[in-house]
This record gives C-alpha cells, structure tokens and sequence, in this order.
C-alpha cells in the first residue's frame, strides 16, 4: 500500500499546513503529525496530503554510494551492521 | 444580447434563437457557407476519397489550463479526420446549452471554437443550438462532425500494423490529462501543465509528403497511450513492445502522477500523434514531425513484433519486461 | 533534488542484478507485504529480470485487497443514509461488495466523493454544513495519521458534520497471520517502507527474532527493490537471518512517534475481518470511546443486511498465495478485469488482474 512522494517545502502556512512543490505540481499539505519542525527548502515524504516524514539527504546519498559500490566491491548492501544484528 | 443568461427560448426556433445566432454565432464564424443561411453547407465533389468523423465532447470543467470546451471540439475532430489521413474540408457544430448558462461563457466558448478553426485553416460550416432545461445536462455540450478529404495511395487502418513496423509518438503524453484533473473539484493541486489540444492535420500532412506508406494512426485521447497501442496490437493481430526509456513524460506529469498515482500512459492527450510506419521511413518521418512545432519531441518508442499477438509489453528502465494493459474504469487518484 | 532522482537512474540496476544472478541460494520465495511494492514490482517489470530461483509473492500489503465484504457493505449502507456524503479514497470505489462497489452505489446518485486527503474530506464537511460527511478510511499504518488527524482535528474545529468509518488495519498482525497459517513458504520479506516509517524498522524485528526470517526494509524505486532482494539473498545466503534497512533515507529505527502517537491515541486495537484471512484479533483500528462522536458506525448504525463473498470467487487463497488465478472457476469468465468479483482483479496490478492481462496472449507468467 502506501503511495508517498518526495515533495520540497516551498511555503509554511498557518494550522500546521506547508505548500509543496513536486516537480511544478503544488499542493497544500498538512504538517500536523511530522516529528519535528521542517523549514522551507526541505524535503518531506507526501502520503494522502501529509508529510509523514522529513527525507534525510545524506543517507539518501549514502545509500546511493552502497548501490555504486556494489560494482566495485564484493562487499553486500543492507547486511546488518553490528549491533543492528538481531 | 439583451440577456445575460441562456433562456429556453433562445432554443425555441423564433425571434431569440436568431438573436443569439447573430449576435454570437455568426460574427465568430462568419464563413461563406454559413452566410448563405441554409440548412446544409454544399461542396462541390473534391478528388479523393472521403473521410467522415463525429466526436461529442462533456468536458467538465468547460475551461482548464491550456484550452476550453470549445478549441478541443474543433481539435479532436481535426484529429479524428486526420489521423485517418485526411485534410478536413469543413466541420459541423451542434451545441446543447443547459438553461442559465451565462452568455458571456457561451461566448468564450464560441471564440475559442473560432480562433481554433482560423489557425487550423478549417472552417464550421454548418450548425445546430438547442437549450434543454437546467439539471437535463452539464452547462455545455459540443458535437463536431467533419468531412476530409485523403490523398491518393493512402491506407491507414488500424488493422494495418505488421511485424517489423517501428511505432512513432509526436511528443510528451499526458498533459491534457493532467490538466483537466487538475481542475476537477475536490482535487486541489495546481499544475503548470497545459493541455496539449492542437490540430493534428499537418503534422500527419508533413509525414505523408516523407511516404503515403503509413500502416497505422492514432491521436491516443481518453486512455491514453496504452490503450490506444492495445486496441491496435488487437485490431492487427500483433504485439507492440514500446521501450519504457524512450517515452517522452514531462517533469510536470511525472510530478503529478507521482502525487496523485496515475500513470502517463493512461492519461488523456489532444495532440499527440502515434504513427506506426515501416522501419525504412522512419528516420525521414521522425525528421518531417521534428521539423514542426507540434511534432518537435517526437522519438520511436517501439516496435511491432509478431510474438505475443493482441499483447503490448514494455521494457522498462531496469531492463524487464511489464504487460500495459488498457484502462479499466475511470482515471482516479490512488492511495495505494 | 539531484540525489533522489539518481534513485531512478536505471544504469545503477545492472551491477545490483549482477549481484543478484551470482547468489547462490538455492530456490527461494520472497514475500512483500505492501501494495506500494506490488506496484513498483509491477512497473518495473522486476519478476522478469530474476533469475528462475527466485520467486516473488505478494503478501495481503494492499488495503483494498484485504478489505472485506462485511465492511464494504457498510460503506455502501453509510453512503445510502438521508443526508449522508461519503467520502472515500479513489482506490475503494470499483472494489465489488455482495452486491454493489460504491461505484454502483454512486451511479445510483448517492453522493460518494473521491478524496485524495482526509483534509479534503474535511473541507467537504465545511462545505456542505447541512450534510453528515463520513470518511470512509481504509489503509494501514500509513494511512492511519491521516485519519487520525483528521478526527483530531474535527474534534478541535467543533465539526459536528464529519465521522468516520474505520477499517484500517494492522500489517504486522497481518503478516503473523499469514506466517502461522504455515500454507506459503518463505523465505526472506521485503519490508513495508512506508508503513515502517511510521511505525519504525525496529518493529519488523520479529521476523528474523522469531521466524527465523529475514527482512530487508525497501524503498519503491526499481533499484531500491534490487537491492532489498539482493540483501535479502545475502542473509539467506549467510544462513543468518536479520534486519537491513534500505530505506534509511526515510525510515528510523523508532519510526515517526509523532505520528504514530497520534493513531494510538485516537484508535485502539481490535478484531478486523480480512478478506481471504477471517477474523484477526488486535489488527484493527477502531476508534477509542473518547472519540465516540467521530464513529460512524455509532452515530448511524447502519443496517446491512448479511454479507455474503461471491461463492466461487477465491480471491483469499489467491492473497495467501495458495492457489494461482487460473485456479478459480470465475477467473477470466465471469470476472474480469471490466468487472471483477472480488478484489485481485480490481486494480491492474492485482494478482487475478496482472495474471488475466498477460494472459491475453502469453505462457505462464513468471
């Protein structure tokens, strides 16, 4: 299930509501059960007119980085690191 | 016009119906065969074969982003007749008005309608208003009927596609679709896409002139791509493999489809045109699109296979392979 | 954003295939339990690039699909009361009850509203002041703050016109049942991403903990489902189960609390009937008494008749994966994708709906 979209914080409104840009289309969104506060000019995960939570662009950059290791090194992705191991 | 709203008398045949033909019908789209004020517009017999088309058009809302009610009923008949390989010789317009709707908007609608068939070069020469009473229909209601006329050693049909025929698409998919959506009640988001409705006629004239060996076209309205490609694949008893990297999405649909979870190849064009030709003219017609405006993006998104008969299937970015297969139901937003 | 549209950047799926064809595992199963990854899966046309060992099921993961008649019913009854506009996502709205999708019930000119938020669910009840606005929720734990707010928020605004009817579900309950019910093999899961963002990738960790099972939290790009295979592959490979999140991104270990503590203090836990699965107990999401006033159900009580599931449709062993669609003596004849029966073939991507498509022409898919 489950359909969210990555959407850029252009505008904080009054009740917890932020407009947001995706790709040029714009929406009102609410901010009510995001953890924290976000500012404009970050990035938030949109799911059915909230933002469920803030995108952390450096792990999305880090993960990128494990995708393109993967050619180069024999060394898997998302095996759990120590003390994450169940 | 003295009033400012549509009467069911407008429609009654008498002094007001006139009122309204002149005083807004006429000046829009004076032409010679209207003039003459007759039932019927008289052609002389062109040369060539006759291509004859109706389209209805309940468009709600009348305006969105791009065009209105009144250019996409001039267009979409364009479209019809020449995605068949026509030139449209003139248009009909029959219009049914809801009680109340207010002159000026009937008025926007019919500029709409005049300056659309003056850029098309293609005249409305001949037509019918009726008035039913509020609640019987949804403010506006357009028919357009078109006569063309195709050049000689064209044969485009549908059941025409053969193994080995590439398929070719005029542009970005999905704007129209997009557009009206967005002005739908109740969905509130804005978009800068623009619906796409313009005439096709030339565009599909410019890759004649490279081959009148066309096997197939389409302008893929409601549905979209992926049900018109479906429709063909089964009218020709062949399958169709387009290639998902190639397809020409906007960065503005893809937005909104990644919000509203639609996908651009069900979403509804006006002006894009698909042409499934043999390989060898490929390169010539690619170039004669990409020679004109509505034609400026135009790419080869597929072939046409003889494996997999009545089947489009699409290879996708990561190199699979995925069954598009036609619309069913309406386009809604999806949660999931 | 630059870095998030690399994670579309198909020339990065190669070397993670590469990867993949080069495990060395044996035949394995890999169960996803979200309709967002049904879709992904199906988009991008993933199941066609594995190699033969590798099979991927979809789990019960899509709301629509779970949804059973019982509560569909309800819908359709809420929809039909004197001043009542039902409001409800655009996926719920061909899904056939016993008798009638509210499409049907719509068509017979009660008010049903497509809403793409509970936000506009609200407006709506703002708008029509003189009508009873009752949101029809359905999702997972997702969906579930939307609804939450929502009731919050309406309770805030004094709203008198909005209330909802819940039939949001738990996945974890869910997924155990399946597990128990020991009819599929698997042997490695892809884990919700966006269910896990609220609810936290810790909470998955049962699986490896306690079936032995392991799990591989996942984004819903092509290449995000890559690598969740390929670190699921891995584990198995190892021969030692654990938790990977891919998704750090977005997902936290501890999820969203913010959110999560506002479902919890608006819903308590009860029984859901899931369609294919019966009676789960503590998978549902019902509201708590202090919010009585916001219950649908309570405030109309509507009268459904019983609810029946089509005889012959076996939509719930197609969602526990038992048996295959061709399986069913409905499938392809009198259910089609124009007018399904049950759920599987309602969306392109159901399993009953994918299976009929591809069939038009081909073998057997996959």
């Amino acid at each position: 299930m489950c359909l969210a979209v990555p959407a850029r914080i252009i505008e904080l409104r009054p009740d917890s509501m932020a407009l947001v840009d995706i790709q040029g289309t714009q929406r009102e969104v609410s901010l009510l059960v995001l953890d924290g506060d976000a500012a404009v000019g970050e990035y938030v995960l949109i799911h059915v007119g909230y933002a469920i939570e803030k995108i952390d662009e450096e792990e999305a950059a880090r993960t990128l980085a494990l995708f393109d290791e993967l050619a180069l090194h024999d060394e898997s992705f998302g095996a759990p690191t120590p003390g994450e191991e169940a | 016009m003295k009033h400012s709203h549509i009467l069911l008398a407008h429609g009654s045949g008498g002094s007001m119906m006139h009122e309204l033909i002149r005083e807004v019908f006429l000046p829009a789209f004076d032409n010679p065969y209207l003039r003459r004020g007759n039932d019927q517009a008289v052609f002389d017999p062109p040369g060539g074969r006759i291509a004859f088309t109706t389209d209805s058009y309940v468009v709600q809302p009348l305006f969105f982003p791009g065009a209105c009610i009144g250019d996409l009923a001039v267009h979409g008949t364009i479209n019809d007749l020449a995605v068949g390989g026509a030139m449209p010789l003139g248009l009909s317009v029959g219009m049914i008005i809801e009680e109340g709707l207010e002159v000026d908007t009937l008025r926007r609608v019919v500029n709409a309608m005049r300056d659309a068939a003056a850029a098309a070069g293609v005249p409305l020469v001949t037509g019918d208003t009726k008035v039913v009473e509020r609640g019987s229909c949804d403010k506006l209601f357009i028919n357009t009927s078109g006569v063309g006329v195709i050049r000689d050693g064209v044969n485009i049909d549908g059941a025409s596609a053969r193994p080995g025929d590439v398929v070719l698409l005029s542009g970005a998919i999905g704007a129209h679709g997009v557009a009206v959506l967005s002005e739908r009640k109740g969905m509130h988001f804005a978009t800068p896409v623009r619906s796409d409705s313009r005439p096709l006629h030339r565009l599909v004239a410019a890759v004649l002139d490279v081959s009148t060996e066309v096997h197939v076209m389409r302008d893929p309205t409601r549905g979209g791509v992926g049900t018109t490609l479906n429709e063909i694949a089964a009218q020709s008893g062949v399958g169709i493999e387009i290639d998902e990297a190639a397809l020409p999405i906007s960065p503005e649909v893809q937005g909104a489809c990644d919000l509203l979870g639609f996908d651009p190849l069900f979403l509804a064009n006006e002006g894009a045109l698909l042409a499934i030709v043999p390989e060898q003219h490929a390169a010539a017609m690619l170039a004669a699109m990409r020679g004109r405006e509505e034609g400026r993006e135009a790419c080869l998104i597929g072939r046409v296979t003889d494996s997999y008969p009545g089947i489009v299937r699409m290879r996708t970015g990561i190199g699979g392979t995925r069954v598009i297969p036609m619309l069913t139901g309406e386009v809604l937003p999806r949660i999931c | 954003m630059s870095v998030l549209a690399a994670f579309r950047d198909s020339e990065r799926a190669a070397p993670i295939l590469e990867r993949i064809r080069a495990r060395n595992t044996g035949p394995v199963s890999l169960m996803e339990f979200c309709g967002g990854h049904t879709v992904a899966i199906f988009r991008s046309g993933i199941r066609s690039v594995m190699p033969e060992h590798v099979r991927m099921l979809s789990g019960p993961g899509c709301p629509v699909c779970v949804t059973s008649n019982a509560d569909l019913d309800r819908a359709a009854a809420l929809a039909k009361m004197p001043n009542v506009l039902l409001a409800t996502y655009g996926d719920m709205l061909k899904v056939p009850g016993s008798k009638e999708s509210l499409a049907e019930v719509k068509a017979q000119g009660y008010p049903v509203h497509i809403v793409y938020s509970t936000l506009d669910a609200l407006r709506l009840a703002h708008e029509h002041p003189d009508k009873q606005v009752v949101f029809f929720a359905i999702g997972f734990e997702t969906t579930a703050p939307a609804a939450a707010a929502a009731v919050f928020q309406a309770r805030a605004q004094g709203l008198s016109n909005f209330s909802i009817c819940s039939v949001m579900k738990l996945t974890i309950p869910g997924a155990r049942a399946l597990l128990d019910m020991g009819e599929v093999r698997v042997h490695g899961v892809i884990g919700p991403g966006h269910v896990s963002t609220i609810i936290g990738a810790d909470a998955w960790r049962f699986l490896p903990e306690q079936y032995g099972l392991p799990v591989a939290i996942s984004g819903f790009e092509p290449l995000d489902l890559l690598a969740a295979v390929d670190a699921l592959l891995e584990m198995i490979e190892r021969g030692a189960p654990g938790l990977s999140n891919g998704y750090t991104r977005i997902v936290k270990a501890e999820g969203n609390r913010m959110a999560w503590g506002l479902v919890n203090a608006v819903f308590e836990r009860g029984t859901a009937t899931w369609r294919g699965f019966g009676e789960i107990p503590e998978s549902g999401l019902l509201l708590r008494e202090e919010y009585a006033a916001f219950d649908a159900d309570r405030r109309f009580q509507p009268e459904v008749a019983a609810s029946s599931e089509h005889p012959a449709c076996r939509c719930g062993e197609v969602l526990r994966g038992v048996v295959e669609p061709p399986d069913c003596k409905v499938y392809g004849t009198v259910c089609t994708p124009d007018h399904p029966l049950g759920p599987c073939m309602v969306s392109s991507e159901g399993s009953c709906a994918a299976y009929y498509h591809f069939h038009q022409g081909a073998a057997r898919p996959h």
